[in-house]
């Protein structure tokens, strides 16, 4: 991990090439978090390439409900080199949860992106095959949103399935 | 929301696009979907395959047959509860779900872990490592025809399932690990079982090599087939034996040991060329590395408590409730409403027999936590079985995804 002072380092770094990308940073129980603009994703990725974290371990969706901006989404950096690892956290309102993707740079993005999207519902602009990835397609809804509720789905067993109508 | 939606599975199926195929004009395609039900794909995978002849051009996988979702019902909650259902996940290694758990929450609470609880922690996680190994070596068996080599696989993960038996009173699913350290300590004989286990079980690695590593079929099978370069597989995120087999030798528990495994002496398996006779040699070669790591941590095994002494987080010991009021308070504390964690977030990963197992929890506070999110390297992993199989026949899709080793209950979680 990269101590604090490294992480400043590297927030102003990502500063110097755009004065709005970068929105804090934390360091807590040895992780250190960089928090930047959504339009500042894919930058600041490039960035991290750059300095060796050139291997993107995962990326979570997170809902912060009831704070705001909702939802967050995170990445996952690496450096296997060094053993290093980052993580980049973007927060969206859910009236406009637009993030731009990373998989055309990050092809591991892919399958990541979607179950964000299917589980939350932020939209990765620029995805090439924006599906839900584990839900039903004709689903509604994001089930991991904090404000939706356990215990919803209706079960079909014969006997609460609507009855035919004999012709 | 309807009881019996109506859904059009023609139009659900036109809306996966499959990619754009470059061929000449005369060239035929068939479109051929393969299970979700369907004993070679490990669980209910389904494969959209776009074939021309024998030969496949384009595959998609579609997943989400077994999405249960865990992740959601660990919302709901107190963090030990957590522990059973995590496990469920990725069913063939229990025991590495449960410590990516564990690890994250003790993170959180920055709680120690006991260097017995430690040792016990690793002597379990490598022998499910051996079994977790050992269905994929059967069920790959099965899956290129060496039927001796299902059963063989199934009867040694077995010898392995009686330890857990033995230690925990589960043979799946055991819930042995908790958060600050295990359930409870090894009963007598157990240390004698697992030796008596490692000391047997070179024989029979020795067998299976005897039986398929220069089987004719098997090498032609497996040899130079579904190669990808390590370059791609990173690009993927592909960790584990897959990527160890083109020679990177990232492996967690060396590169950032946790759980004390820098005490142990191992080596970590690599592949030269990274096709799926490397794959096969790699998860060989790892289950030697897991007995050598077994018996040291059996040979080293620390005296002391097998939990943490903090009463907060750990269950007083039973003989304590009859005579003490406070641990009767802390026992009452703990079973009703569990144990409380500071707010953060935190991603704990670890080496799995998959790859790196990742654990996000996210605490709020409250004695459950907030989101709970598995980097599953079966998940990651999957992404990259099209550039594997891309132009191979379809006989060798099957032995490819069967060394790929996709385990479904922790892709769709």
């Amino acid at each position: 991990m990269p101590d604090a002072t490294g992480l400043e380092l590297i927030a102003g770094e990502l500063r110097d090439a755009d004065a709005e990308a970068v929105l804090g940073t934390l360091h807590f129980r040895g992780r250190a978090t960089l928090l930047v603009h959504p339009d500042a994703v894919v930058g600041t990725l490039e960035h991290l390439r750059g300095r060796g974290f050139n291997f993107l371990a995962s990326v979570h969706g997170v809902d912060y409900f009831p704070e705001e901006p909702r939802l967050g989404v995170m990445y996952e950096m690496l450096d296997m080199r060094t053993v290093d690892r980052i993580s980049v956290k973007t927060r969206v309102h859910t009236e406009h949860p637009h993030v731009p993707s990373v998989t055309p740079g990050w092809p591991t993005a892919d399958l990541q992106e979607r179950e964000v999207y299917d589980m939350f519902g932020v939209i990765f602009s620029g995805h090439p095959d924006l599906r839900r990835s584990h839900m039903p397609e004709d689903y509604e809804g994001h089930p991991q949103r904090r404000d939706f509720p356990i215990g919803g789905e209706p079960v079909l067993y014969t006997h609460n399935e609507p009855r035919r109508e004999p012709e | 929301m309807a009881l019996t939606p109506d859904i059009d599975y023609r139009e659900m199926e036109k809306s996966v696009e499959l990619s754009e195929i470059q061929h000449g004009g005369d060239d035929e395609f068939l479109t051929l979907n393969m299970g979700p039900h369907h004993p070679a794909t490990h669980g209910v995978l389904r494969l959209l395959t776009t074939l021309e002849g024998e030969v496949v051009r384009d595959v998609k996988p579609i997943i989400g047959y077994v999405h249960t979702g865990i992740e959601k019902t660990c919302e709901d909650k107190a963090y030990w509860k957590v522990i059973p259902i995590v496990e469920r996940m990725d069913y063939l290694s229990y025991y590495f779900n449960a410590l990516a758990f564990c690890g994250a929450v003790e993170t959180l609470l920055e709680v120690d872990v006991p260097p017995r609880a430690q040792y016990l922690r690793v002597i379990h996680l490598e022998l499910n490592r051996i079994a977790s190994h050992l269905i994929w070596l059967a069920t790959g068996g099965l899956d290129l025809g060496a039927m001796s080599v299902f059963w063989y696989g199934w009867r040694d993960r077995d010898q392995i399932l009686d330890l857990f038996e033995m230690s925990s009173g589960q043979r799946m699913h055991t819930r042995y690990f908790q958060v600050g350290g295990v359930m409870e300590d090894i009963p007598s004989g157990f240390e004698a079982a697992v030796r008596r286990f490692t000391s047997g079980f070179p024989t029979r690695l020795d067998q299976f090599e005897d039986l398929i590593d220069k089987n004719e079929i098997v090498l032609q099978r497996l040899r130079n087939v579904a190669a990808v370069d390590e370059q791609t597989l990173l690009g993927l995120g592909v960790t584990g034996p897959l990527l160890r087999a083109t020679g990177n030798p990232f492996d967690l528990r060396k590169a950032a040991p946790y759980c004390s495994y820098d005490h142990f002496d191992f080596k970590i398996p690599v592949g030269t060329v990274g096709d799926n006779y490397d794959r096969y040699r790699v998860r060989m070669a790892e289950m030697r590395e897991s007995l050598k790591i077994v018996e040291q941590a059996l040979d080293g095994l620390p005296e002391g408590a097998y939990i943490t002494e903090n009463r907060k987080i750990a269950l007083p010991p039973r003989h304590e409730l009859a005579t003490s009021m406070e641990a009767l308070i802390h026992h009452f504390k703990l079973v009703t409403e569990g144990f409380r964690v500071p707010p953060g977030e935190v991603y704990y990963p670890i080496e799995s027999p998959r790859g790196e197992l990742g654990c996000f929890v996210r605490s709020d506070g409250s004695a459950k936590p907030a989101r709970v999110h598995m980097r599953d390297p079966s998940f990651v992993n999957l992404q990259a079985f099209k550039p594997m199989v891309q132009d191979l026949y379809i006989a060798d899709l099957i032995a490819t995804l069967a060394m790929l080793d996709p385990i479904l209950g922790g892709i769709d979680r």
